[in-house]
């Protein structure tokens, strides 16, 4: 026999990259399954499932959290940002060509969330030392690069977006 | 109704098989979800539904045990819209620190240098960066886990639980509030407002050391040391132990050893040999109970150290 559980839901509005979303959500949605499934946008991914990886992370009102731990209901009215907000009008953003240009991602799996973090330590601190990026992503786990190229992309990013600012 | 459906690709791909088993996925029971704007509207709710419902603070402990359904509370009381709850301030020589006050608050406060040295070291040494953005230090606190590393740095430093209850509010002693491992003294209906410290006196000093295997790792052992000079002596000494017992370990009897004594090397080897007495470690992945323990001396004889020159300069 199959276990009976009733469902809760809520009506939910949040703003994600920049577009405001009205939606009925059940209570225990997870945010990061509100962004993939209820939103479709997949490109927040989910690795761990228990709050160790980052790979979940997105910006909720500029901060990166982990969206696996947390219920799309403490959103209400929170703009977010996930990756696919960091499409930059014309073409690709800079964080996301410095990744490509210094070789920051291999299987790419963590690189939503790596971006996401770095953009915010960005906002924070423009020129970021080696130190700062490398604690700034410790909450973030990469199983290919060896962090190496990361931190070299992220520097790649602060110098481009100086130059356009 | 079955909702396997809709709770994302790992329910949906064993959903048949969870179907034929009977069972449901590993994904959070249903529960109601409430964000009161006020402490009473949160106290109200919470009397209604007893220990049926839980705080939700920053959600970094609570989720992932429902996500595990280790814990299904029926009713979550969302306490992050409650204004007035995230403050961080010293008032009569006291720091108060608000319910909604996160790790990464204290990380980036200057108030907690100097004389609140214990708590300033601590909070970078929580988890990781992104968890330290939503957790709390009092959710921390309320949480009760002995590898916790609030929980040493606020008893090495004095500190009282603020809690507000249908019957009004109440200030529990840190070293009185936890029971055993994640048990308190709170009451069901009972929300911590805040937590306020001791006053460190003028020359004071602390620090948190911590050994982890890597960052956002619970401690393998951490010492929390906090030190008040007082005319050139050991006024009060404050040591207490992270991941080395059922709780977070408060070292009595290296802090009476400390008290009144002169801040020299014979009384900071006595004290760390005291400390590592007081350490109940057990053998585990993260090391042998020997280890640990000879790690809370070297810790609490450099920890000693750090926070005697901090308090004297
Ligand atoms: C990957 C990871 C690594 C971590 N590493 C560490 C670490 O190294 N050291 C460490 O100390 N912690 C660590 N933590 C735990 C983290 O610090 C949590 O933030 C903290 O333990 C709980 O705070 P919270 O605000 O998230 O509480 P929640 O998860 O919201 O709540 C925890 C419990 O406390 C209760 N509660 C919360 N606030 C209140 C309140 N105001 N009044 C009454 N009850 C309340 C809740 O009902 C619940 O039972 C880690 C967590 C994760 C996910
Ligand atoms: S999936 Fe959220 S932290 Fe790993
Ligand atoms: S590029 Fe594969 S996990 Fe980081």
């Amino acid at each position: 026999m199959a276990v009976q559980e009733a469902v809760v839901t809520t009506p939910l509005t949040v703003t994600v990259n920049g577009q405001e979303r009205a939606e009925e959500v059940e209570t225990r949605l997870l945010l990061v399954h509100f962004l993939r499934e209820t939103l479709g946008l997949t490109g927040t991914h989910v690795g761990c499932d228990t709050t160790s990886c980052g790979a979940c992370t997105v910006l909720v009102d500029g901060t990166p959290m982990k969206s696996c731990t947390m219920f799309a209901v403490q959103a209400e009215g929170r703009e977010l940002t996930t990756v696919e907000g960091l499409e930059g009008a014309g073409g690709p953003p800079p964080i996301q060509e410095a990744f490509s240009a210094e070789h920051g991602l291999q299987c790419g799996f963590c690189t939503p969330g790596m971006m996401l973090t770095s953009i915010a330590l960005l906002e924070q601190s423009p020129s970021p030392t080696d130190e700062e990026i490398r604690w700034a992503i410790s909450g973030n786990v990469c199983r290919c690069t060896g962090y190496q190229n990361i931190v070299k992309a992220v520097h790649h990013a602060a110098a481009a977006m100086k130059e356009g600012s | 109704m079955v909702t396997n459906d809709t709770i994302g690709p790992r329910g949906r791909r064993s959903n048949r098989r969870f179907r034929e088993r009977g069972g449901v996925s590993v994904y959070p029971a249903t529960f109601e979800y409430f964000a009161p704007t006020s402490v009473d509207e949160a106290l109200d709710t919470l009397e209604r539904f007893g220990d049926e419902a839980k705080v939700l603070a920053g959600g970094q402990s609570l989720i992932p045990l429902m996500k595990l359904r280790i814990a299904a509370p029926s009713a979550l009381v969302d306490i992050g819209r409650i204004d007035g709850l995230d403050a961080l301030e010293e008032r009569d020589g006291r720091l108060e620190i608000g319910a909604l006050v996160t790790h990464a608050d204290c990380e980036k406060s200057d108030l907690l240098r100097g004389r609140y040295g214990v708590l300033g070291a601590t909070a970078p040494l929580v988890s990781d960066p992104i968890v330290r953005n939503r957790g709390t230090v009092c959710g921390s606190v309320a949480h009760a886990d002995p590898q916790g590393d609030w929980g040493s740095a606020l008893l090495a430093l004095g500190a009282e639980v603020v809690a507000q209850g249908p019957d009004g509010e109440r200030a529990i002693p840190l070293e009185d509030f936890c029971s055993g491992p994640f048990m308190t003294a709170l009451e069901p209906a009972e929300i911590v407002t805040s937590i306020r410290t001791a006053d460190p006196g003028p020359r004071a000093g602390g620090t948190y050391l911590k050994l982890e295997r890597k960052v956002g790792d619970f401690a393998t052992v951490g010492v929390a040391v906090h030190v008040s000079l007082d005319n050139g002596t050991i006024g009060r000494a404050g040591i207490a132990l992270t991941g080395v017992g059922p709780t977070n370990v408060k070292a009595t009897a290296a802090e009476d050893a400390l008290a009144g004594a002169a801040p020299d090397d014979d009384a900071i080897a006595e004290a760390a040999r005291l400390a590592a007495e007081a350490a109940q470690p057990l053998d585990d992945v993260r090391g042998s109970a020997e280890y640990k323990r000879n790690v809370v001396r070297v810790y609490t004889e450099r920890g000693l150290r750090t926070a005697i020159a901090a308090a004297q300069s």
